[in-house]
Order: structure tokens, then sequence, then C-alpha cells
């Protein structure tokens, strides 16, 4: 076998076989089944409510029934109840918490309520009960002026609101906001992605060069050839792990007990989902990764210690976290110009022209070129990596410091 | 020859770490490499291996420059000593055996018989950390062996081993010098030089400051010892005609000379003091040439 592939096996076999990956990738994958059930899980708490008990306090008499058939007609869990309690009694029981919440309605022309509860938090039982009592006041205020069912339905139709963007590229609303959740989970995991396994890289080539087994190996295999064996491998590993990831995700949301048109989902944009726009996130998260991966290997290249690797990742982190904060920042104004020209600047490229591409209808030339600028680059710092690397493995020293590329640079150097 | 290293120099920057090195070592010899520390030991063996590319000159093995095709046939055991410490040895040796591209198979077998000669065949499942530093030195050993390479670059093998230990790998890179395998390794101790050696160079500054056949070194150094054992003062003989250096011992002395006639002349004023026990002239040893050499002793 080619000792390519015996590294890149070797890189590949030993990370997939650790607890910590094992473990990760459960935890993650059990995740997406927890995430697809959640509207179900909550569900299924929230059915075990009990109906809220409203005590009414209501001098005619004649509300109650009202406010209780409209409370049924909005699908409300609040039950009013006429109560012979005075109020002072009933601001005790709230005290005590044997009562939720009363309702102190009076008659007139004008229906007035006020509504009295524990809390002010309530929002949402304070509502159901506001707009109760305001479609008794509307079917009072309709049938003392004498207006048909009709005339009434008529008084409160709807008028037809639009938005429409002028812009070619802008989506309509309903398609931005649609693939605004698909698009933010996918930018995570890239970017995730594009931290986590160039610094498993990192770690991995300093390890080896603390552990000094470095000079065994490129006294063996060419160190350009290991760089890259170990890139790939790990990769690899990358590509693996997003595949169980995305197939856990596929069934989670396939045999999910919760309906994907509506509620939470319908608002991630996951039921309308385009497979173009996973093809580029699998696309951007190779090419992000290749950048930062060859990257990644050659600051591992030049330290000697394993502690000195964050130290010397941290520019490159800078790299990652503006991408981040950008396209974070792009996913509310994806046309924004500061996202535009990003969109082309390799080291955001992939997080940034991933937004822009899963959200904005743009020509194709656009990703394509941030492509091929990104392609250059990978291969200019593989060439550069290379350089760096074969003489930073065979560097030890106490000073760690990008200054050190060009000392490694020198001592790799041919001639 | 086999071996050839060709006016090699080697600069980083302003400082010349191998100066103008030549070296000829045939296929099938053991050769010791002696230096003080930045001697540039480690960095010519690096350029025998192609880590590192000659400044000028250039090394050949077999005539043709050692490039990664070389692989296979040639093992190394670096002065810093390197494994995977979380790897188990047994998979750590055919991983290794295999980058030198020995196939799986033949690793495996080669592996197993290894440890065996090493009597550590119970240390095949065990991670790297978890052996004495003597364990993991044979294991290193076996790493730069176990593919059955034809040269051989040992950088201190027994630096840090107990002396059982020592005669076990002793014995075993003269084994595979005797199965025609080309050696070269620098070594701590001056007496393994001696011993395993045909022939050896010191190194100081870059240069070779001395080398050839340890036979000729020693004959071309133009000195020698005498050693006397008696119990009288001896202080007399030191101050004869033809003695370099006189060193009082516990039982007698050690006196440098460089001329044969100057031994008899000495051997004929001890008899006059009394009683002689012990007579010999001695060849110098290679510490006494390495001091010499180089004006400083070793480590």
């Amino acid at each position: 076998m080619n000792s390519f592939w015996i590294i890149f096996k070797q890189a590949f076999m030993t990370k997939a076989r650790t607890k910590s990956f094992i473990i990760t990738t459960i935890i993650v994958a059990a995740a997406f089944f927890l995430l697809a059930n959640l509207p179900a899980i909550i569900e299924s708490f929230a059915g075990d409510e009990e109906s809220q008990v409203l005590h009414v306090v209501d001098d005619s008499g004649e509300l109650v029934p009202q406010l209780q058939a409209q409370l049924e007609q909005a699908d409300s869990n609040i039950q009013a109840m006429p109560t012979d309690l005075s109020e002072d009694e009933l601001q005790e029981g709230i005290a005590e918490g044997t009562i939720d919440a009363y309702l102190v309605i009076e008659g007139g022309d004008a229906l007035s309520a006020r509504y009295i509860s524990e809390s002010a938090n309530e929002i949402g039982a304070g509502a159901d009960v506001e707009n109760a009592v305001q479609a008794i006041q509307t079917a009072l205020t309709a049938e003392r002026l004498g207006l048909s069912g009709a005339e009434v339905g008529e008084l409160f139709l709807p008028a037809s609101f639009e938005r429409e963007a002028v812009s070619d590229s802008a989506k309509t609303e309903e398609e931005l906001s649609q693939a605004r959740g698909l698009v933010y989970v996918l930018i995570l995991l890239i970017y995730v992605a594009v931290i986590y396994y160039p610094n498993m890289i990192a770690m991995e080539v300093a390890n080896e060069k603390s552990s000094r087994v470095m000079e065994i190996l490129i006294s063996s295999v060419s160190p350009v050839k290991h760089m890259f064996a170990k890139i790939l491998g790990i990769g690899t590993l990358g590509i693996v792990q997003m595949m169980i990831f995305g197939i856990a995700g596929y069934f989670a949301f396939r045999t999910s007990a919760s309906d994907m048109t509506e509620g939470f989902f319908s608002v991630m944009g996951f039921s309308d989902i385009k497979v173009s726009t996973f093809l580029f996130a699998i696309l951007f998260f190779l090419l992000g990764y290749f950048l930062y991966a060859v990257l990644a290997a050659l600051l591992g290249s030049l330290v000697s210690r394993t502690e000195d690797v964050q130290q010397l990742m941290l520019p490159m982190m800078f790299l990652i976290i503006i991408a981040s904060f950008i396209a974070f920042s792009g996913i509310g104004m994806p046309d924004a110009g500061y996202v535009t020209v990003t969109s082309f600047i390799p080291f955001f490229a992939p997080l940034v022209m991933f937004l822009r591409v899963g959200m904005l209808d743009i020509p194709l030339w656009e990703p394509l070129l941030s492509i091929a600028i990104m392609l250059v680059t990978i291969g200019i710092l593989g060439w550069f990596g290379a350089r760096v690397y074969r003489g930073g493995v065979l560097m030890y020293g106490s000073s760690q410091s990008l200054k050190d590329i060009g000392k490694a640079i020198t001592l790799g150097n041919k001639k | 020859m086999t071996l050839f290293v060709d006016h090699a120099t080697k600069k980083f920057g302003e400082f010349t770490a191998v100066d103008d090195l030549s070296l000829k070592i045939e296929e099938g010899q053991m050769h010791g490499f002696l230096g003080a520390n930045g001697a540039g030991k480690t960095t010519t063996f690096r350029m025998i291996l192609g880590l590192l590319d000659p400044t000028q000159g250039r090394v050949t093995w077999k005539d043709k420059p050692i490039t990664y095709d070389s692989s296979p046939f040639i093992g190394y055991l670096p002065e810093e000593r390197g494994l995977y410490p979380k790897m188990k040895v047994e998979d750590q040796l055919i991983y290794l055996a295999q980058l030198r591209k020995m196939s799986k198979e033949d690793a495996k077998k080669e592996t197993a018989a290894w440890l065996e000669r090493f009597e550590v065949p119970h240390y095949a499942g065990k991670k790297v950390e978890e052996l004495s530093k003597g364990n993991q030195q044979k294991i290193q050993l076996i790493a730069s062996l176990v593919h059955k390479p034809s040269l051989i670059i040992l950088d201190e093998p027994f630096s840090g081993l107990d002396p059982v230990n020592v005669e076990i790998l002793k014995r075993a890179i003269l084994d595979v010098q005797k199965q025609g395998a080309t050696i070269v390794f620098s070594s701590h101790r001056m007496d393994h030089v001696e011993e395993l050696c045909d022939d050896m160079s010191i190194l100081d500054h870059g240069k070779v400051v001395v080398g050839g056949s340890i036979r000729e070194v020693k004959r071309n150094f133009g000195k020698q010892n005498v050693r006397l054992k008696m119990d009288q003062d001896l202080d007399s003989l030191g101050r004869l005609p033809g003695v370099e250096k006189y060193t009082d011992l516990i039982d007698g002395a050690l006196l440098q000379i460089t001329e044969e006639s100057t031994a008899q002349r000495i051997l004929n004023e001890a008899m006059k003091l009394g009683q002689l026990r012990h007579f010999s002239i001695e060849e110098p040893s290679l510490e006494e040439i390495f001091i010499a050499k180089v004006g400083k002793a070793y480590e």
C-alpha cells in the first residue's frame, strides 16, 4: 500500500476510534432526534395542563356564558365561571394560590373589564380573555346598532397587504424567512467544522512533534506527503461525521412525531428544503476545511509543545470568528455591501458566500468566482505550508511565534 | 563504497553547522561518530537521511542521492526518542514499518520476532507510555531495524540503558551488521565505539578532526601509554626526557610517551626504584585522542 494511504488510514482510524469522537457523534445525533421531537415533547407536557378556571365577577350575570362561548371558539383552555365571592376574597385566593386569575366585568354601552392574576407574566391568558371580551363588545354593539352578521363581517374584512422586494436577487419575504433558519443552522455547522477539524490537525501535528515521533515519520515519508495525507484523513473523518449527523438528522425529522409544516419548523425553514443549499453547504465546508486545515498544519508544525498550539492558532481563530460575525449579522441583510465584498475574500468566503447563495438568488458566476479564489488560495497556502512544514517539523526551541515561519522556510529550504 | 558524504557543508544563516565534511563508509561496515554537543553529528545524520539538503556538496548512497525512494532501505534511530505515546507497541511498529514500505504481514512477523528477541513479547499490546524508558528504547531500536534496512543510522543508541540491556542491543546491532547492513552510529561512550566499530570519525565544529580505521587512528595519534604498577614514589619517572604527561595512579602511574625508546628508558629507571609488579605499553584510548583533538572532555 502506498505510504500516503497508510498515513491517511492512520490519521482517520486513530481519531475515529477515540472515545471523544464516538461520544460527540452520538450526543449530536441524539440531539437531532431530541430537536426533531421537541414540539411533540413540549405538547405532551402542555397537554397535561389542566384547564384554567377564570372566576368572573359579573353583576349582570349575562356576560359569563357569552365569555365562555368566545373562549371556546378561540381554543382557549380557560374556563369562565361566575363567582359569588367578593373581590377581597378573590385576591386572597390568588395570594394563597387557590385561584389563578379573576375577571371583573361590567356591562354598559362599552364593556369594562379588569383581569387580575398573580403575576403579569401570563400574557397569553390575559390576551385570550381580552380578545373574548372585545368580541362580546363587538357583538353587543352590532346588536345595538342593528347590524346583521354579514355587515359585521364586512366591517372586519382585512385589507390585502403584501410585501414585495424590487431587487432581482432578493427572495420574497416568505422565501427569505424560510431559507433563514436552514442557512443559519448550516452556517453554524460549517463554522464549528472549520474550527474543530483544523484544530484537530494542529494538535495532531504538534503531538507528533512534541513526542518526537515526527523525525522518524519524515525520515520515512516526505513531510509534504505526510501533511496532505493527514489533512485528507482528518477531512474524511469530518465528512463521515457530518454524514452521520446528516443521516441522523434526516431520519430524526422523518420519523419525528412533529408536523414539519407548522409552528417552530416552518419558521426554521425546514419544510421547503432545497437540495442545492445542501450541496453548497458541503462544498463550502470542504473548501473552508482545506483552507484552514493547511493553515493549521503550518501553524502546528511550528510549535514544540502542544501547550503552545492554541496561542499560535489565535490569529487563525480570529479569521474564522470574524467570518462568523459577518455571516451571522448578514443573515438579516444578506444583500448588504460588506457581505458581498467579504464573500470574495478567501478566509471569509466559506461562511459568507454560503450565506449569500443560501439566502439570495445570485448569478452562478459569483459563487463560482469565490470558489475559484478559494481554490487558488488553498493551492498557494498548500505550497507555502509545505515549505514551512518541512522545516518547521525539524525545529525545536522555546520561541514560538509567527516569526518562526521565516526560520522554518530557511531550514526546510532546498539549498 | 556505499555511503559517500562528499564535501558536505550545511549553513543555517551565518552559522556553519557542518563544514566541508567528507566521509566514506564501505558496505557492511560499522562507523562510529564522536563529537561534543553541537559538533554537527545530528545535522550530518539529517543530511545523510535527506531531511536536510547540504548547502554545498552532496551525499550519495550506492552512487545515488538519498531520496524518499530509498526510504525502505534506511533505518533511523533519532537522538530524541520519539514514538506515539498512546499507541500500542505492536500497532506502532507495524505502522512505522509500513511507512518504510514493508507489507503488513511481514511487519507483523518481524515485530513479533524482534519483541521476542528483546525479551519483551508481552509488551506488544501495551501503550508505549506505560513502558519504562529502557524498554521504550528497545522499541525505538526495533522501529529502526524492523523493516530490514541496509543503511542504519543510530544516534546515541545506548544512552540511558542499563549494562544488561546495552549488551542485548549491542548484540542485535552486531547481528544486523553481520547480515550485511551498513551502520553509522554516534555514541556517548567511547568504549562502545572502540568495541563495535571498524572506522570512526571525531567531529568538532562541523569538521572531521580525526577519521579512519580505529587502529590507524591510534597509530597516527603518535602517542602511547606506559602503565606501571609499583608502590614506590614514581615522580622521578615523570621527569625523564620523552615523557609527555605523567599521571599518578593509586597503584602506580601512567606515562604518555611518543617514542618507543622512551618506554625502554622508563623500564630501566623503574627497575632501579624497586619491585615492579606490572609494566605495559598500551595503545591510547579513544578518550585520550578525543580530548587531545577536541580539547575538552566528551560530556
